[in-house]
């Protein structure tokens, strides 16, 4: 009986995120057909959308390879600049088909980006932690600078993008179209994260030397992860250059790829649902101080953010504060419902399940082995021999 | 000639800052990404020191004695929690540091970049400006020098410093010897956050403006000196650095002057690809 209470569980949890993206989206296409969606929450809209995208790609690199990048924002710099360049010169050959122009694009930009991560997963290849975290900025740095300097991309001016602005004020339905990326993208990391291959990167991320030792091709895997966060974070870029004239080197700052960082840390490190949780309220947050960029609050938004990680960071990870962590984090609320049966067990059985077999996806960067935290970490082993002592 | 001469001054800017990162890193293991916006909290002291109508001398001290307790307060409140954690997790609270830093400042002082006052300012000295070299790139090599001079004497000779080496060869038996590992990671981030007020001075005898993006770039740059030169060797950040001064400088000259960003960082990646631990770095096994 447990066990089945269990699958409804995660088949829950698996759909949670289609849930939240389909939740958005009927939202939008409500207001879309009773005539009452104005163009400013259209443009919300698609702001959550590639803010989704930005975040659980990055999410993949952070979360579950375990590498810090921190040129995500530079990847969506060159979808963005080549997938708008495709896109105006798309539009002067087809005027009328601008869905096509913008599915042609997104994919060009989109796999010009995985090139680009494509290089930079091969430093990540002999560099790792410090060193890589700080191969990405500058890789962030020189691809700002370099477009900074081509005229054909608008140079210092930005990347001109007028013409294929998608929305209108009569039709804002850009929105629909980000979506749908967003659901292939959301069904493209989960199925990926909870496959054979998902399974492969968080062992790199747990121990590298082990899972190599295990016959884990460590270089596919990394080089992998890369492409494919670069693949959707170009996406996110070519969206952008469909909302937004000019593109502008300067958007795509170090401090965007922290506004990422603080998405995906805020929402959980390996947490698809609480990058896309955070994403969405991050976005809400910067559009409703869109007006006020250069002002106080602006400041206060930096500051605020700022606070976020580091208190977030702390909180999850200081070794100080392990026990108020299992106390009150939000897993140990939730396992104080499922299974009250777990403290009542003698010792000697309590220390099977101190034997990882099975690690949880989302238990955060550090494996977590006490069995009142998180009750998923425990082995199969460790289970039957819990139920039998029940009884 | 004068490429040269103003590329090492900047490069010793550079090499300053640098030996916070890989003191800091040698030591704590740990990336201070907070300390290039250090640098910026000493531009603002000295900014407002002046403001108050008080001699230089006077800014010079109130700005490295504000960045050294700032250096302490840092480690205390946000690192120290961490010691023991995930290198992520510490190094994305260092990121969280260093924009907390940089918020604070724009909304104190505003986010336009303010002049520093006209008594900031060394008196000429005809015979060098004829041949285009500045007073302030001069005093800044010199004063560069002397203080990386005495950054080397302090950890050769003084008990403290061997303290410092022993922390940062192996922690675990340093603490056994009796050294007092938390005191010496503090002290690390004082002295490491003094020579980012003295880089900030310098900075500031150049580009004689305050800003609270003033710190990132120099900051990031001299975090990649440290990097080239190998990160936790003290004699590689000051190669580094000023490699990397050089580097900048002459490529201002050049035909290539809007790339400069593009070539710095060009550079750390391929010196990283062909030799991961740096210029002067020590090769570590990593072990089971």
């Amino acid at each position: 009986m447990k066990n089945n209470k269990k699958t409804t569980n995660i088949k829950f949890k698996d759909y949670v995120n289609y849930v939240l993206i389909g939740a958005l989206l009927l939202y939008g296409l409500v207001l879309l057909l009773t005539g009452g969606l104005r163009l400013s929450t259209a443009q919300l809209l698609v702001q959550m959308g590639y803010s989704i995208i930005l975040a659980v790609s990055l999410n993949l690199v952070v979360g579950f390879l375990g590498e810090l990048s921190l040129g995500h924002a530079g990847f969506m710099c060159v979808g963005a600049y080549v997938g708008g360049f495709c896109a105006v010169f798309l539009k002067q050959a087809m005027p009328e088909m601008k869905l096509i122009i913008l599915i042609i694009s997104m994919l060009i930009g989109g796999i010009v980006a995985a090139v680009f991560g494509f290089i930079i997963g091969l430093p990540s290849l002999r560099l790792k932690g410090d060193y890589l975290a700080i191969v990405t900025l500058a890789f962030g740095e020189i691809v700002r600078n370099v477009f900074m300097n081509q005229q054909a991309f608008g140079g210092a001016r930005g990347l001109t993008t007028g013409s294929i602005i998608y929305d209108t004020r009569r039709s804002p339905t850009l929105f629909i179209a980000v979506f749908v990326v967003v659901l292939i993208m959301i069904f493209v990391i989960q199925n990926l994260v909870k496959s054979k291959h998902g399974r492969a990167i968080t062992a790199i991320r747990d121990n590298e030397i082990a899972a190599k030792a295990m016959g884990i091709n460590v270089t596919f895997y990394k080089l992998f992860v890369f492409i494919i966060a670069a693949f959707f974070a170009g996406c996110a870029g070519v969206i952008y250059s469909h909302t937004t004239t000019p593109v502008l080197y300067s958007f795509f700052s170090y401090n965007k790829s922290i506004e990422i960082l603080v998405m995906v840390v805020l929402g959980g490190m390996g947490n698809l649902t609480g990058s896309i949780i955070a994403s969405v309220f991050i976005a809400y947050v910067n559009f409703i101080l869109q007006n006020q960029l250069s002002g106080p609050l602006a400041s206060l938004r930096m500051l605020v953010y700022a606070i976020i990680l580091i208190v977030v960071v702390i909180f999850g990870n200081a070794p100080a504060l392990k026990n108020f962590r299992e106390k009150y984090s939000i897993s140990a609320f939730f396992s104080r419902f499922k299974k009250k049966d777990a403290a009542n067990r003698k010792d000697d059985e309590a220390k099977w399940h101190r034997v990882p077999t099975k690690i949880k996806m989302d238990a955060i960067l550090s494996t977590d082995l006490n069995p009142n935290s998180d009750m998923s970490i425990h082995g199969d082993l460790g289970n039957n021999d819990g139920k039998g002592g029940d009884k | 000639m004068i490429t040269l001469i103003d590329g090492l001054s900047l490069g010793s800017i550079y090499a300053l800052i640098a030996l916070g990162y890989t003191m800091v890193y040698g030591i704590a293991k740990m990336l201070n990404f907070a300390h290039g916006d250090v640098i910026m909290v000493g531009a603002y002291a000295i900014m407002v020191t002046l403001s108050c109508s008080l001699s230089p001398v006077v800014a010079i001290i109130v700005s490295v004695v504000l960045c050294t307790l700032l250096g302490m307060i840092i480690e205390k409140l946000a690192y120290r929690p961490l010691r023991g954690a995930s290198p992520l997790a510490v190094l994305i609270t260092a990121i969280g540091v260093s924009y907390f830093l940089q918020g604070l400042a724009q909304i104190i002082f505003g986010a336009e970049s303010k002049p520093v006052g006209s008594s900031w300012k060394l008196p000429a000295i005809p015979a060098l400006n004829k041949h285009g070299i500045t007073t302030a790139a001069l005093v800044t090599l010199i004063c560069g020098i002397i203080i990386m001079v005495v950054l080397t004497l302090f950890i050769k000779c003084t008990k403290t410093g061997s303290a410092m080496l022993a922390v940062s060869e192996d922690r675990g038996a340093a603490t056994l010897m009796g050294v007092n590992v938390n005191k010496i990671i503090t002290i690390t981030f004082a002295i490491g956050s003094a020579l980012a007020a003295f880089a900030g001075m310098f900075y500031l005898l150049q580009i004689p403006n305050a800003e609270p993006m003033l710190g990132a770039m120099p900051g990031i740059t001299a975090f990649t000196a440290a990097v080239i030169g190998g990160i936790g060797s003290i004699p590689g950040a000051m190669v580094g650095g000023i490699l990397l001064g050089v580097v900048e400088k002459f490529c201002l000259a050049s035909p290539l002057s809007s790339y400069t960003v593009a070539v710095k960082f060009s550079l750390l990646i391929i010196i990283l690809l062909v030799k991961p631990t740096g210029l002067l770095g020590k090769v570590s096994r990593e072990k089971v």
